[in-house]
């Protein structure tokens, strides 16, 4: 019996397999996006409208899409990543320039967040912004005192040993000692790159991991007192546990701006510009921000909210926070080379 | 004659093997001597010996042997008593332990993340009966502890297996000629199960050196393996040539332990591995 | 008595270690909290609202048909493959294996980039190729659970049977098919399982669009697991678990027959 039927289930899967691979026709969009930064919902909505079939991908950091961009493997036709990727890829010609009047719906968006996207996108070409935040302490009021973390300085002290939870990425991690020592972080200084790293090192016996987004759940857990995290992610964790604050230290810090481009392996930049536009538009924008619950640049989003959602620094930083912010640059890839270097050397000591 | 023709039987699979196995690999040895504009170049393969590379290549090592070790002092009295049992199905055991892998990795090792934490379930369990609670959470020791949770199954059934294949008659035989249990133990039982031993070691040992995951996952970042090295040097610093160098430099070692291990036994390749 | 008091207790202390993450699963997945960390009291809904999810389902879908295709595909390869290894000389068998082995020795990350890297030169990332991947991962295992069972008197009765006029394919069927059974069923067993956990492969070699349920959440590790993945992964667990069991108890009589040899 058994004998008949994997033959059988062989052939079958086969000529599955080859039809499935001539896929991609004239009338689909194949888009790259975070993992969970867009309501699966908005797909199926946009694919019923316009009958533009979605063929949707996830990443979870913007290197690791990077690396599956400029592998070729896939010709992607809407990709949307974090300022200094972009920024790179910019750079690197690989974005076509978007053509802002086939997308109506631009309009709804805030041009305060173009004017911040000149920092990756100078002549605003490029890119749409799509969410933005800033990058701060998540810290349970239970354990720590607001006016501790008005300072970088309150991840290095020990009495929290333990305690604290840094970001598991290279940019972000330098960030904060760059930050406390006066420095930009941007900066390609050897000397300054290597008083963080120095910084870092001293601080590693303190630190109880180093995560990423998972942060929040240990914070929400209560089983640190301080974490690194993007605004965002704050916002989500004081939901489900109100012990939960969020500061960005008066140091200053980074602020993110991830944003939709089209590479320059689109196929159909018309159906791209469907979609952008169609992400503008007021039910949408606001389906996503209840998905994401990241800041929106959408105007007709924020409008639409209430006043205490509107007043939260934590979803939505104020402008003398922003002011205060600078944001990541792509680094040349000597520089690159250097940051992941001194990365390898923190985590191995 | 016959012979040649069932022989013919593996051709579908040498020529899979080259086009799937044979070529990638050389693909990936291509990257690892090259630079990225196409020259010839070292430094990829030596780059094992900087500090920070070769730390991680140590570590991993000492890991995966702590991983190995425990496995095999967990899983050879289990398989003894397993043995004992006198459980008609030895398929019924096999799926006992590949069972849990039907629930996705990733998931599995998330679960221990939260029993394991802090305020976990398993320190909250201790506390409410006064113990202090445990933190090996984010440590070398975590990483140890997922790697022998996942890797278990691949040491007992071997062992188990090689167990089941020993006949009573030549314990009884040696019973009879007045050999106690310790005698029965090392002259018997021991040297017939060394085989299902070998796989076990080499099951656990090679995944154990090569795994990234569980170090991300249990060792809360701090924990850098030669694994993780690859790993970011592919996904986060978009340097293929250093991932493909150190990726040779890790199969020479895995290679290396094999022919090591293999030298230390007569015949291995009849050794069912589950 | 104490002796198998003290062996009871350690088979339970396994069990618990290999089980207790799967427990913790399976009640998450009852929890009425988008927190893994909260409880939010006891609910059914993300069994339901799994169900209604078109992307969670397209992955179910997907990993099913890779899952079983691969497996299937693998098996027969594999079988044929150990067939013919088994009547190779020394030096073919053992360069046949060593080849074999090499799958099993890599990091799953170095296999799925160099896979990748293949691909991309010849064809277009797609299900085709994830399919060629879980094929190339998983023969091996179907191979080393074969081989084993071929190594023994069913070759000289196969030879016998060959003298005495039988065609080659009853020769099979009656004699070597009998003995290699169990180790097909459980190579093809544990290439499914293989198929069913791989994360890395998966990701490197799959086209647009294309999930199956681990590169699904991997995606969300960070972010935080819909609890849907928990529903659908305790159903998955609770078919493999009757499956399972139904086997065992159909194949009973199968284990005297299996014995005798």
């Amino acid at each position: 019996m058994k004998r008949k039927i994997l033959p059988a289930l062989a052939a079958a899967s086969l000529i599955a397999a080859l039809s499935g691979c001539s896929g991609g026709s004239d009338n689909s969009l194949v888009v790259l996006n975070y993992g969970k930064y867009l309501d699966p919902d908005a797909i199926e909505m946009f694919e019923e409208e316009t009958g533009i079939k979605i063929e949707y991908e996830e990443y979870e950091s913007p290197e690791e899409m990077y690396t599956k961009y400029k592998a070729g493997s896939i010709d992607y036709d809407l990709a949307c990543t974090s300022d200094y990727m972009v920024q790179k890829l910019i750079e690197e010609g690989e974005v076509l320039e978007m053509n802002y009047d086939n997308i109506p719906g631009i309009k709804n968006l805030d041009q305060t967040y173009f004017e911040f996207s000149k920092a990756f996108d100078p002549e605003n070409k490029y890119s749409m912004p799509y969410f933005f935040g800033t990058v701060g302490i998540l810290y349970n009021t239970k354990m720590v005192d607001a006016f501790e973390v008005n300072t970088w300085d309150v991840l290095w002290d020990e009495k929290y040993s333990g305690q604290i939870i840094m970001e598991n990425s290279v940019r972000d991690s330098f960030m904060v000692p760059l930050k406390k020592l006066g420095y930009s972080l941007n900066t390609t200084n050897e000397q300054e790159l290597q008083e963080a790293l120095d910084l870092l090192t001293k601080q590693k016996p303190l630190v109880y991991a180093y995560l990423v987004d998972e942060s929040s759940d240990e914070m929400v857990a209560g089983n640190a007192a301080m974490a690194l995290v993007y605004s965002g992610e704050a916002a989500a964790a004081k939901i489900y546990n109100e012990d939960l604050d969020y500061s960005v230290p008066d140091e200053g810090s980074n602020m993110w701006i991830d944003s939709w481009f089209i590479p320059k392996t689109c196929k159909n930049t018309e159906n791209a510009e469907k979609f952008l536009d169609f992400l503008c538009r007021k039910d949408i924008a606001m389906k996503n921000f209840e998905y994401v619950y990241y800041a929106t640049p959408n105007k007709e989003v924020y409008n639409a909210l209430d006043e205490e959602t509107q007043n939260d620094p934590t979803i939505f930083p104020p402008r003398e926070i922003l002011d205060n912010c600078e944001v990541l640059s792509s680094l040349d890839s000597d520089s690159v080379d250097l940051y992941n270097d001194l990365w390898k050397k923190l985590k191995s000591d | 004659m016959r012979k040649l023709k069932r022989q013919l039987c593996a051709g579908p699979y040498i020529v899979w093997i080259i086009g799937f196995t044979v070529l990638p690999i050389l693909m990936i040895l291509y990257y690892a001597f090259t630079t990225p504009d196409n020259r010839f170049t070292m430094e990829n393969i030596l780059s094992i010996a900087e500090p920070i590379h070769f730390k991680a290549l140590l570590l991993s090592l000492r890991l995966a042997l702590e991983c190995t070790v425990l496995c095999l002092l967990l899983s050879y009295p289990l398989a003894m008593i397993l043995n004992g049992l006198k459980i008609k199905k030895q398929s019924f055991i096999v799926f006992i332990f590949v069972l849990p892998m039907w629930m996705n990795f990733m998931l599995r090792i998330l679960a221990w993340q939260m029993l394991l934490s802090n305020n976990g379930i398993i320190n909250s369990i201790l506390q409410t009966f006064g113990f202090s609670g445990i933190s090996i959470l984010n440590t070398p020791a975590a990483v140890v502890f997922g790697m022998v949770y996942d890797f278990l199954p691949f040491m007992i059934l071997p062992i188990y297996n090689s167990l089941v294949r020993i006949r009573t008659e030549v314990i009884e035989a040696a019973r009879d000629l007045g050999a106690n249990d310790i005698i029965v133990f090392f002259r018997i039982i021991l040297p017939l199960t060394m085989s299902g031993v070998i796989s076990g070691i080499i099951m656990v040992f090679v995944p154990a050196l090569t795994s990234f995951v569980i170090s991300d996952l249990l060792g809360g970042g701090k924990v850098l393996l030669i694994g993780n090295v690859i790993e970011q040097s592919f996904m986060q610093g978009m340097n293929w040539n250093l991932g493909s160098g150190l990726s040779i430099v890790l199969m020479v070692f895995v290679i290396a332990s094999m022919a090591f291990m293999n030298s230390h036994t007569k015949e291995t390749e009849g050794t069912a591995v589950w | 008595m104490v002796k198998k008091g003290i062996q009871r207790f350690y088979l339970i202390v396994i069990f618990l270690f290999l089980y207790l993450p799967i427990a913790v699963l399976v009640v998450l997945s009852f929890n009425n909290s988008k927190s893994r960390v909260n409880w939010g009291g006891f609910t059914f809904d993300w069994y339901i609202s799994l169900f209604q999810s078109r992307s969670i389902m397209n992955a179910f879908y997907t990993t099913i048909f890779i899952t079983l295709t691969s497996a299937a595909i693998a098996t027969v390869l594999g079988t044929l493959a150990a067939i013919g290894i088994s009547a190779m000389r020394r030096r073919g068998k053992a360069v046949m294996l060593g080849a074999t082995n090499i799958p099993l020795l890599n990091a799953d990350i170095v296999t799925g980039i160099s896979l990748m890297l293949l691909f991309v030169k010849f064809t277009r990332l797609g299900m085709s190729t994830v399919l060629l991947a879980h094929i190339t991962f998983n023969i091996p295992y179907v191979i080393l659970n074969v081989l084993p069972k071929l190594n023994g008197l069913s070759q000289n009765t196969y030879e016998a049977a060959l003298d005495l006029g039988a065609t080659p394919l009853y020769a099979f069927y009656k004699i070597v098919w009998p003995d290699i059974r169990p180790g097909v069923f459980s190579g093809f067993l544990m290439a499914m399982t293989m198929s069913l956990d791989d994360f890395s492969i998966t990701y490197f070699t799959k086209g647009a669009g294309i999930h199956t349920l681990s590169t699904m959440i991997y995606t969300e590790l960070r972010k935080g697991i819909k609890p849907e993945m928990y529903a659908l992964s305790t159903i998955l667990f609770l078919i493999a678990l009757i499956l399972l069991l139904i086997m065992n108890y159909r194949s009973r009589e199968d284990t005297v027959t299996e014995r005798r040899s």
